[in-house]
């Protein structure tokens, strides 16, 4: 990647205090992110792939600073700002946006549409009430709306609409950078297609660089350039796409890769499936040695004494775990 | 699959079932003239998008619907003959969770937090069963070993609480396995779990098949699950099913425009990339009235003036596949400026 990385995420690690008893005593913590370390080119998308409470959403959050990391750095445009605070981090928001899972929730129901993508504007631009006006109407017209909704309130959308008003607020400051937290988990399946390409047109018009957070594989595989694979707090592997998909190296991409159902019964029939046992262990209390070595089908004793590094392997991709050569 | 099919016998029959809600914005119709049948060992997949009407079909089979507001304004529901909707509370109650079996989607939710998972594995088993409190447990126990779930014993004891999302969508198929039901419905039961987990879910309901022989009934909106494991296929839309076919032929042939669209918008693991998703323009459609003309005609690509004024009926096109579409049917004459765009399907 070198130079042209937008976002340079190095080390990060988010852990969650746990407290018991009446006088409250930190009594253990939470690792939900676990030294990742990753870098997004401009223009890219990263997808970032794992299932429930892997800590995916966290990462997201974490390089947004909405969280303050335990350890690690985070760089975007160069400039470190994993110690940025007040006014200076208020500043470099205008860079970074997010877009919602629930686009429910994530809008408020008092607000006129109008009003919510003009918010960020209010905050963070001196524009005049006619040039913000003006402003939200294109950005609606840009997501696909008709800009005269903009007196209408959230409840008047389906959930599809509703998703690109999320997507047209976190346009509205021309940000460089944009956390996609599972965009289209809530949408029907005939929606979600129109999301992802509604995301892959504004991503060339406005050079967006994208980290998708996703479950579904499927998904992923179609919009993301590079896919990053997270297990209970660590990255397990990042390639780009062809080589993901087409060569999964660490043992839980293959098995995640395996358990995606595809909607071809003759192919469904035939293909090699491989069962996972157990569940994810709790990230309060993670196995010794590599986390995937409790359901991992060629763990070793290696596995369970000695966390696996994360190495470079050819061709851009990472992987962590003792197994791979 | 198909190879693991036994004789096949009809255990449950719908006819032309319409199921309405009553609310004051007036009614909405949910289910529209749905007819399918079930056979044992059969597993039948109902695929839809949310507000389809797929779950309140399968929930109007046994008469789970509050009504008000719901009422099922017409058709018949023939379990090995006998018509539920004309059953008596008792008989419904002996038929519920006794020969027809229903599994939710969200297993928190439908499993009860203040009592231990045995107790209502029990609650279940007693109700149903003319047994001791002590054979019943034993049988809990075993239900528990049959579907994975390790140290039966000692888990009858824990908490819906203390079980992880899987497991507990485990316990919910355990109990509705427990009275060793000739009907399984189950309603999105993987959606809640992660992939690694639903193809737990799936291998154990294969397993499950082949070794008691039961119909099921699954209701999912992905249709890649589907492709893995269901003998047919109904796709249903606006409240009413479209298209109806086994599952080679839907997803070899399939021929209604809906099922077309669903299809290509899905990418796939592994088949070619595609530069651009396929997707369906506009919004599913509001069911406020009873549908007179083609419910997906405002999105249909192929519509022409017949569907927007009159609904298409359920055809059979070749072999038992069915579909409601008008460039389906036999009087359909095509019109010559449309000959491109049925190539290009």
């Amino acid at each position: 990647m070198g130079a042209e990385a937008i976002l340079r995420v190095d080390g990060l690690s988010m852990y969650f205090p746990v407290y018991r008893g009446v006088l409250r005593k930190k009594v253990g913590e939470i690792k939900a992110v676990d030294e990742v370390s990753f870098d997004i080119a401009k223009g890219e998308t990263l997808g970032l792939v794992g299932e429930s409470g892997c800590g995916k959403s966290t990462t997201g959050r974490a390089i947004l600073k909405l969280y303050d990391p335990t350890a690690g750095r985070i760089e975007l445009q160069g400039k470190d700002i994993t110690d940025l605070e007040g006014d200076a981090l208020r500043e470099i928001r205008t860079d970074m946006q997010m877009i919602f899972q629930d686009p429910q929730a994530c809008l408020n129901p008092r607000m006129t549409v109008g009003s919510i993508i003009a918010e960020p504007l209010d905050e963070h631009t001196r524009l005049k009430k006619r040039q913000k006006r003006e402003r939200v109407r294109e950005l609606l017209n840009a997501v696909g709306m008709n800009p005269d909704f903009e007196n209408r309130y959230p409840h008047e959308f389906s959930g599809g609409q509703r998703q690109r008003i999320g997507i047209a607020r976190a346009l509205a400051l021309e940000p460089k950078f944009i956390v996609c937290d599972e965009p289209i988990a809530a949408l029907d399946v005939s929606i979600q297609a129109q999301v992802v390409n509604l995301l892959e047109d504004l991503q060339k018009e406005h050079d967006l660089t994208y980290l998708f957070i996703s479950h579904d594989l499927s998904m992923v595989r179609h919009i993301a350039d590079r896919i990053a694979v997270m297990y209970l707090g660590r990255l397990v592997e990042l390639a780009p796409r062809q080589q993901l998909y087409t060569m999964p190296r660490h043992p839980y991409t293959k098995a995640l890769l395996s358990a995606v159902p595809e909607p071809d019964p003759a192919r469904e029939a035939v293909r090699e499936r491989i069962i996972l046992k157990g569940d994810v262990p709790s990230p309060a209390n993670p196995p010794s040695g590599c986390n995937f070595s409790t359901r991992c089908p060629i763990a070793e004793e290696k596995c369970r004494r000695e966390t696996p590094a994360w190495r470079e392997m050819d061709g851009g991709r990472f992987v962590a775990c003792h197994m791979v050569q | 699959m198909s190879e693991t099919r036994p004789p096949q016998s009809t255990v449950l029959e719908v006819n032309d079932l319409n199921t309405i809600f009553r609310t004051r914005d007036g009614e909405v119709h949910a289910v529209n003239h749905v007819d399918f049948s079930l056979a044992t060992g059969e597993l039948l997949g109902v695929v839809g998008e949310s507000g389809s009407g797929k779950s309140v079909t399968m929930m109007s089979l046994l008469k789970l619907l509050p009504s008000p507001p719901a009422e099922i304004v017409s058709g018949e529901i023939l379990f090995e003959g006998r018509d539920v909707l004309k059953m008596s509370d008792d008989e419904l109650r002996a038929l519920r969770g006794g020969d027809i079996g229903f599994i939710f989607q969200d297993p928190m939710t439908s499993l009860n937090p203040v009592f231990t998972v045995g107790y209502q594995l029990t609650e279940a088993l007693r109700e149903h069963l003319d047994i001791n409190k002590k054979e019943a447990r034993k049988r809990a126990a075993s239900l528990l070993a049959k579907v994975g779930i390790a140290q039966p014993e000692q888990r009858l004891k824990d908490f819906p609480h203390q079980f992880s999302g899987g497991m507990r969508q485990r316990v919910m198929i355990a109990m509705a396995l427990a009275c060793e039901p000739k009907v399984l419905i189950a309603d999105e039961p993987t959606t809640a779990l992660d992939v690694t987990i639903q193809a737990q879910i799936l291998e154990l309901v294969r397993d499950l098949r082949r070794d008691q022989g039961m119909g099921i009934i699954w209701i999912t909106h992905d249709l890649g699950v589907v492709a893995g494991i269901a003998d047919r296929v109904i796709v249903m839309y606006g409240g009413q099913i479209v298209e109806h076919a086994t599952v080679e032929a839907l997803f070899k042939d399939p021929r209604h425009p809906y099922t077309r669209a669903l299809l290509a918008a899905m990418p796939s693991v592994d088949a070619e990339r595609t530069e651009k998703l396929h997707s369906i323009a506009g919004q599913p459609p509001s069911l406020n009235k009873r549908p007179a003309s083609c419910s997906f005609a405002p999105r249909c690509e192929h519509a022409f003036g017949r569907c927007t004024e009159e609904n298409p009926p359920l055809i059979e096109t070749s072999g038992g596949h069915q579909v409601a579409c008008w460039l389906e049917h036999p009087q359909y004459m095509e019109p010559p400026s449309e000959m491109h765009l049925r190539e290009s399907f």
